[in-house]
């Protein structure tokens, strides 16, 4: 089986490089990945963006992330998975989130990695705020 | 009886700490820790609906028992990703 989950709250910036080596093996024929980065824009608010802070209840967001992982798995599996959101301030560019998921074939790789990300922004504990360039702050919930 | 309230974001933001241990009485609740916390912080009244109440890491209906040291968190729709 390729099955592993790697799932992680980390105020460091992310490095796709470490999430690949935690997933993969020799049985995988796809790595597909994704990175949530800090953007200078809002949707539907035309204040320019200059810098993003999240903040999370490792308690319940660790978890939830590891239920994530184990459906997509249970979904799409077998692959292997890594997951891991950040914490702090983050300056515009920087990634939020990555996530790595390795799979026999390409088709159920992106799947699972779509799979993944949009849970994670329904249901992680995890709070976004977001810093304009007039100094102005407001928390952010996803649709 | 300590109850240990976690807040989160705006909630955090309007409550005035992200940690305290709060002295209840017997029979508290989440609702009920909320409402006086309302009293303190008005602008809570809009944020009741939407927010989501755990106890050690388990989410719990307003209406759940407190019992001595638990930890309610208070918890407001998400934004990660």
């Amino acid at each position: 089986m390729l099955v592993a989950a790697y799932i992680g709250l980390t105020s460091e910036p992310l490095e796709l490089g470490a999430l690949i080596a935690h997933v993969r093996t020799n049985a995988c024929g796809a790595i597909v990945t994704f990175l949530g980065v800090a953007r200078e824009t809002s949707a539907g608010d035309e204040r320019p963006v200059d810098g993003l802070s999240y903040e999370a209840y490792a308690t319940t967001a660790l978890p939830e992330m590891q239920k994530i992982a184990e459906e997509a798995e249970a979904r799409f599996g077998p692959i292997g998975i890594a997951l891991v959101h950040r914490t702090g301030a983050l300056a515009l560019g920087e990634a939020s989130i990555a996530i790595a998921v390795a799979a026999p074939h390409r088709g159920p790789a992106f799947d699972a990695c779509e799979y993944a990300i949009d849970e994670v922004k329904k249901r992680v504990d995890v709070w976004k705020r977001e810093h304009y360039t007039d100094g102005a702050t407001s928390w952010r919930a996803n649709a | 009886m300590d109850v240990r309230v976690i807040a989160f974001a705006r909630v955090r933001e309007l409550v005035g700490f992200g940690e305290r241990v709060i002295d209840v009485t017997a029979g508290a609740t989440p609702a009920s820790v909320w409402a006086s916390l309302e009293t303190a912080a008005g602008e809570l009244v809009g944020l009741r609906a939407s927010t989501r109440f755990a106890v050690n890491g388990a989410l719990v209906a307003g209406d759940a028992a407190l019992a001595d040291g638990d930890e309610l968190a208070l918890l407001p729709p998400v934004g990660g990703g």
